[in-house]
């Protein structure tokens, strides 16, 4: 085997895998707001609740496509640079991701189609429903990965044949009570990516004082939602800890930076590991915080990175800051949720330019947060891909070749950084175009059938509002 | 169960190609004209499908992995690089979708990865299905070949085939969804590109017969397979017709039979190979445990729905797109 093809592969799927779950992190929380505005809209009949539609609906359409396109890459990267993982543990994680295929795609792709060109071909009920179904689509597809990757983190249900994982017990499986606890731990996260990008937007306009009663429905909703979600949501991150040190014991003792034994053990704070002298450099610890957090014990031993053997440690630099830096955006984003709902509900944030800015900068954090939190845990899983039974090293297709690995990683390399440098710039774009006072209507005329064509409306609809002032 | 997923990948990927075929073939046909009217139209006839259609594909892709994982781990590092090649392609024309109405500066990159997309994946889906007819190089159960080992002339010839078959079956589709000039540069269209279809297929039969390929031994096996020539050679008639007097509806129809008997022939004569004489479908099965996981829910109940969906957005987004002169 190559060891080069397999680095390389490593940092490809690290790669794709991270540009990919950026837009999913997006467009899950996307999708569910704008359920929920088409729902009000539909209620309330308030023309703000469909103008804040139509607007987060094209940037939702550009997150969207990136998630697709990135997401096809997915589906064949397990079979061309992992094929003995493939094989052996095909019989479990390809029917996971088949339901995955099954449930989710077929259904956001067909009613996305719906939502971007059928508002005025489909009754008002059935253009809600296609909404609610994209997002439901995008639950459905999130909640199969998360099993499948629970499946690699802690693997169960299976006997091993002829060097096959052979489901056993699919309840095992896809009930495994971890998938409960990462599964709303990963749909939290992508709740709150929505929340916090929506506040931030609405925190920009009235920082440029523009768009002022749509501005004032995506700041209180944004803030309001991520008050209540991120204390939740740093419970159920609470509950992904436990199941780590339950089953990943070495995965554990790395994000704590816990190199030896201890009783009671401490809290690292903060320090720079050191693993060729196993030991932390510039540490701040507190005393028997550790034992509390991982056993709710004052005297309880916790186990040290030195009692496994070093082929059997996963690194410890990656998974101990990444999981700071998440944990650390957390806070940051909690104390800015209740910061701005508190001056919401007083009605003092529009004039407290400081808080404002303070919300508009929020909006990477949520993605920082998924990202470090992802590396965390896949990172903490090594050496294993799927863990304790079959090694990363071992899992790379025999005959693939550094000359291969490198070509498609530059290639994947090269389109991701133009797709994404564009999609970006779009978005941005759109953004600040804003939302537009008055409904467009292209909507209606681009019915196939009348002397307007599709293409029309997707043009004007997929127009920023700045060109569409330069064609009268 | 083996027979039920071997039914449903083959139905997957006769899916993936009538429906994503079309719309790959119409990006191909969208980099032979220059006019924006007629490009806009052109992707106003395909693009509230497209994304559904290229959906079947990741079908496709699942259903291997899950029912067959040893033709799954086989084949995909057997075609490394093309796939690779595939994957930009459609991310690149997927993108364009979104991209292309974002600017008018910049619309060309859009409009060039959208065509040049578009054909990429098209050659790469013909030249997989060439190196598998023509035999994988294959050793101690799994593919040989090196980096490029999957490269033939007939497997060449067999991408630029399907590139003329989407074609025709963008073409014919363009016929049916459109109005006006596209209508007509896409009816003037289909005799050449019937004519190009029809060429292709005659050398590939020749060839395959001079070189002796395993497959052609399939046919002399089983002469029944020759019913399939037949009826695509009747629908190539009515294609003809159809093209002759503007019956609108008919061109795509009669396409979707030749593309049906093509790939009758061709499923037949793989049979039972999943990987052509190297890998029986009984060999490349996922054990019965995850194949009855995936028949009671997704096999049973899932799939018809997903079938329900795409009728669902087909018949939404029924009947014809006019391509209206642009008011700007």
């Amino acid at each position: 085997m190559d060891t080069t093809a397999l680095l390389l592969s490593r940092i490809q799927f690290a790669f794709t895998i991270s540009f990919h779950i950026i837009f999913p992190a997006f467009s899950i929380g996307l999708a569910a707001w704008l359920t929920i505005l088409e729902a009000l809209h539909l209620k309330t009949g308030r023309p703000a609740y469909r103008v804040l539609f139509e607007f987060w609906l094209k940037i939702f359409g550009v997150a969207f496509g990136l998630g697709v396109v990135s997401g096809v890459v997915m589906a064949f990267q397990f079979g061309t640079n992992w094929s003995v993982l493939s094989k052996m543990s095909g019989p479990i994680q390809g029917p996971l991701l088949s339901y995955e295929t099954f449930t989710a795609f077929a259904l956001e792709a067909s009613f996305f189609g719906v939502l971007l060109f059928g508002r005025s071909r489909v009754p008002a009920w059935f253009y809600l429903f296609s909404t609610a179904m994209v997002a439901l689509g995008t639950t459905l597809s999130a909640f199969w990965i998360m099993v499948n990757n629970t499946w690699m983190q802690v693997p169960v249900g299976y006997v091993v044949q002829n060097g096959v994982f052979v489901p056993d017990d699919w309840t095992k499986i896809v009930l495994n009570p971890v998938v409960w606890v990462r599964f709303p731990h990963m749909m939290l996260a992508a709740y709150l990516t929505g929340a916090f990008c929506v506040a931030a937007t609405g925190a920009w306009y009235l920082l440029r004082n523009k768009y002022h009663a749509e501005a004032r429905i995506m700041l209180g909703m944004g803030l309001f939602l991520a008050a209540v979600l991120v204390p939740i949501q740093i419970f159920f991150g609470h509950l992904a800890g436990d199941y780590v040190h339950e089953y990943q014991r070495p995965k554990f003792a790395a994000i704590e930076g816990r190199w030896h034994d201890e009783q009671p053990a401490g809290e690292v704070l903060i320090a720079i590991p050191d693993p060729a002298a196993e030991t932390n450099n510039f540490e701040i610890k507190i005393p028997v915080l550790g034992s509390l957090i991982a056993s709710m014990s004052f005297t309880s031993k916790e186990v040290g990175l030195t009692d496994f053997p070093p082929q059997d440690r996963p690194p410890v630099v990656i998974p101990f800051f990444t999981f700071r830096i998440m944990v650390g955006c957390g806070l940051i984003m909690l104390a800015i949720a209740w910061l701005g709902s508190y001056l919401s509900l007083r009605n003092r944030i529009e004039r407290n330019r400081f808080v404002l800015w303070l919300v508009f900068l929020s909006f990477p954090l949520p993605f920082i947060a998924v990202l470090t939190g992802w590396y965390t845990a896949e990172v903490g899983r090594q050496p294993w891909v799927v863990y304790g039974v079959l090694r990363t090293a071992d899992a790379m297709t025999p005959f693939l070749t550094a000359r291969e690995a490198g070509v498609s990683l530059v290639v994947f390399c090269a389109i991701y950084a133009l797709i994404f440098s564009f999609g970006i710039f779009y978005i941005n774009r759109l953004l600040r175009a804003g939302p537009a006072g008055h409904l467009i209507e292209p909507a209606s005329a681009a019915v196939p059938n009348r002397p307007m064509s599709v293409a029309h409306h997707a043009l004007s609809s997929g127009t920023s509002y700045i060109d569409d002032g330069e064609s009268p | 169960m083996i027979m039920f997923w071997a039914t449903l990948l083959a139905v997957s990927i006769l899916l993936y190609v009538l429906l994503d075929g079309f719309d790959l073939g119409v990006g191909i046909l969208f980099g032979m004209t220059g006019s924006e009217t007629r490009r806009s139209a052109m992707l106003a006839a395909v693009a509230p499908n497209w994304d559904g259609n290229e959906t079947w594909l990741v079908v496709t892709a699942v259903i291997l992995w899950g029912a067959f994982p040893v033709a799954y781990a086989g084949l995909l590092p057997a075609f490394y690089l093309p796939l690779l090649v595939m994957l930009a392609g459609l991310i690149l024309r997927g993108v364009a979708f979104e991209y292309r109405n974002k600017t008018e500066r910049m619309r060309w990159i859009w409009d060039l990865s959208f065509a040049g997309g578009s054909f990429a994946a098209a050659f790469i889906q013909g030249l997989t299905v060439g190196a598998l007819v023509e035999g994988l190089p294959w050793a101690n159960g799994h593919y040989a070949g090196g980096d490029f080992g999957w490269f033939t002339p007939y497997a060449a010839l067999c991408g630029i085939g399907l590139c003329l078959g989407y074609a025709l079956l963008g073409a014919s589709w363009l016929v049916k969804k459109c109005d006006g000039d596209v209508r007509e540069a896409a009816y003037r269209l289909l005799p050449y590109l019937s004519a190009g279809l029809l060429i292709f297929l005659i050398v590939v039969f020749i060839y395959s017969l001079s070189e002796h390929l395993e497959v052609m031994d399939m046919w002399f096996e089983r002469p029944y397979l020759f019913v399939f020539p037949m009826i695509g050679a009747m629908a190539a008639v009515l294609l003809a017709f159809s093209v002759r007097y503007r019956w609108d509806e008919v061109p795509y129809l009669m396409v979707t039979v030749i593309f049906l008997c093509a790939f009758g022939t061709l499923a037949l004569s793989f049979w039972p190979y999943m990987i052509p004489f190297v890998l029986t479908i009984e060999e490349s099965a996922a054990p019965q445990s995850s194949l009855a996981f995936m028949f009671w829910g997704e096999g049973l109940f899932v799939f018809p729905l997903m079938l329900f969906y795409t009728a669902i957005s087909y018949s939404v987004f029924r009947g014809k797109v006019r391509s209206a002169p642009r008011n700007y």
